[in-house]
């Protein structure tokens, strides 16, 4: 049942809306029912979970009598973003992932971050799916705040990904959604994967296994799942090198995302278009396997180009 | 006075960017003052501009006391600026969310760390800041609480009010709150706009700044003595909220004195016209904030009030 989450008037003519599809098991189930909620477009240019969306419900309602708990999907956080392709906000230029938890007499964006997460509050799980953004291609990944990689890790370990990310704690990052409902109980996966303005259809599906396999662990799934894929779990800041254009130019990559490097092999150039040159070859700096690469060619001096997962981390 | 360029970067079809500061004086760093770090920040950078027109002119008479350099950037972040847009060209992203940045990151943490390690011994630093919603403030100097703010110090400015607001998780990565961090005494102040010029209020911050640096024995200024600052925590402002959207109009100014029950503005129905909200003053009080865009949503601070008289 498609439900409203929150609801605010816009100036002229229109009143945005925050909706959820609320699925609810057909038969009778005994006790507590235990509730999942799937969250996504945070950011309006990462569309990669709009697919996770469709599918995880697609499948859900072709054996609906399989379903024992309650699902929640909240496929558009941030409407007016994904309407308008905006990251954060339009119309005040917010990161609304730095708005959390919101306040219920703040501010419109503050109002509807606060609804959002007395709505998802209550789940036994939430999963908060992002694309990276436009500039940069990720592996199918979890990444959690060291603060809470108890609750978290053996729950990401059934999501099917390939990469476990334990970061450290961030003041900054306090304000994001996963860390206000991390910081209430609920435990919420963030899953960064693929690249922002598209949909990889393979890694949706991946995730899309993995999360029947957790609602499968949690009594939320009677169906057949997948035996999820065993992921890399690193979190030892020195297992990642990042690799930063050293000028600015158009980088054209050399290799394939997820291609394992030995040191000193050539991952990219950046070339210089208006004279033919080329302005530096970036090298791996040491051996290990490319989790992440630019995707969007123009850098400038400093911009991402890609992160390596050092070999000592990877399994034998 | 020396131009110098504080921090630059090439690029492959724009000229190089550039982050220029003027320098006036030598000995020990005391003063540095920052103008526009957002694209749309032009009255910040106006403000700058001024400044450094005064400095010139009283280095040449002679005003400046030995001892002393003051570095003034009148914008960090150019590039923006000339293709108006608030952030980073290429990633959006705001170098007034990437300090003390990091040498090695990505473009806005480098332009952030380049700068900071520039202006980051300075015994007073001072920021022209602007607010993210479209608004006029009252002139001000505001404070963050990050465990080293003065509230004696803010009041020689002269300005008619010192803002104290606490940190919040995003604050750890703004200029203001390092340079504290980094025992620089740090000031933001704010005149009344943001993307257009406002004269008296750029002359005010002027006078306000060199009132201070006078009191400081940095330089010779026989200007106003300005107000006797009153200080307030932000959490003192008091939000008069609409409850629906459309066009916003308003029937007072920043500065006003309002009593309780006065008609402060009004929301109309974008179609028919018709007044669909009267918003009134719930104090005696002084118009701080005002919101300064035809539009408005819903559930929106438009006007903030201080109570009591005006200055």
């Amino acid at each position: 049942m498609v439900k409203t989450v929150a609801s605010v008037g816009l100036p002229v003519d229109e009143v945005l809306e925050i909706k959820k599809n609320h699925i609810t098991p057909v038969n009778q189930v005994k006790g507590k029912k235990k509730r999942i909620s799937i969250v996504t477009g945070i950011h309006g240019d990462e569309l990669e979970g709009q697919y996770v969306c469709f599918e995880l419900i697609r499948r859900i309602e072709e054996e609906k009598e399989k379903l024992t708990g309650i699902v929640d999907v909240y496929p558009a956080m941030n409407p007016l973003g994904i309407d308008s392709i905006t990251r954060g906000i339009p119309g005040f230029d917010l990161d609304m992932n730095r708005l959390f938890p919101g306040s219920s007499d703040g501010d419109m964006t503050e109002y509807l971050a606060s609804e959002i997460v007395e709505d998802v509050a209550g789940s036994d799980v939430c999963i908060d799916i992002h694309a990276s953004n436009i500039y940069l291609t990720e592996i199918p990944q979890i990444r959690i705040n060291e603060l809470h990689k108890e609750m978290l890790v053996p729950l990401a370990e059934k999501l099917n990904v390939d990469f476990i990310w334990i970061h450290g704690a961030n003041t900054v990052l306090e304000a994001t959604f996963a860390h206000s409902l991390n910081s209430r109980g609920v435990p919420t996966l963030v899953v960064e994967m693929g690249v922002g303005m598209r949909i990889t259809k393979a890694y949706c599906n991946q995730l899309v296994d993995g999360i029947f396999h957790l609602m499968h662990s949690l009594g939320i799934w009677q169906g057949e799942t997948i035996t999820p894929r065993k992921p890399i779990v690193s979190g030892n800041p020195e297992d990642v090198s990042y690799l930063n254009a050293s000028t600015s130019g158009v980088f054209v990559p050399s290799v394939k995302h997820w291609e394992h490097l030995k040191k000193g092999e050539e991952i990219g150039r950046i070339i210089d278009p208006l004279r033919g040159k080329v302005l530096d070859t970036i090298l791996s700096p040491v051996d290990g396997i490319l989790f992440t690469i630019r995707e969007y060619p123009i850098v400038d001096e400093g911009s991402l180009v890609g992160r390596l997962l050092r070999a000592e981390a990877l399994p034998e | 006075m020396k131009k110098k360029t504080i921090y630059e970067i090439n690029s492959l079809y724009r000229d190089n960017f550039r982050v220029t500061g003027y320098e006036f004086g030598n000995g020990k760093k005391s003063v540095c003052v920052v103008g526009s770090i957002r694209g749309n920040e032009i009255q910040q950078l106006y403000t700058c501009s001024q400044l450094i027109r005064r400095l010139k002119r009283m280095e040449a008479e002679g005003k400046l006391i030995k001892g002393h350099k003051i570095l003034v950037i009148p914008s960090i972040n150019p590039y923006s600026m000339n293709i108006k847009k608030r952030f980073w060209p290429t990633d959006n992203t705001d170098i007034n969310r990437m300090f003390p940045g990091y040498h090695l990151g990505e473009t806005t943490q480098r332009i952030a760390a380049g700068v900071f390690e520039a202006i980051k011994d300075y015994e007073y630093g001072m920021q022209f800041a602007s607010f993210y919603m479209p608004g006029e403030f009252t002139p001000h100097v505001r404070m963050m609480k990050a465990g080293y703010e003065s509230v004696e110090l803010a009041r020689k400015f002269g300005m008619p009010y010192v803002v104290l607001r606490n940190t919040r998780p995003y604050d750890t990565t703004t200029l203001n709150y390092n340079w504290q961090i980094w025992e620089t005494r740090a000031f933001s102040i704010y005149t009344t706009t943001t993307a257009q010029v406002n004269k008296e209020s750029a002359g005010m911050a002027i006078r306000s700044i060199l009132t201070f640096l006078a009191k400081q024995d940095i330089v010779e200024y026989c200007g106003h003595e300005g107000y006797c600052s009153r200080v307030i925590e932000d959490t003192e402002l008091v939000a008069v909220r609409t409850k629906v959207a459309g066009i916003f109009e308003s029937d007072v100014k920043v500065g006003d004195e309002v009593t309780k029950g006065q008609q402060l503005a009004r929301v109309i129905d974008p179609y028919e016209g018709e007044v669909t909200e009267i918003l009134t003053a719930p104090i005696d009080g002084v118009v701080f904030f005002e919101h300064n865009d035809p539009l408005t949503y819903a559930d929106t601070a438009v006007i903030k009030l201080i109570a009591g008289e005006a200055l």
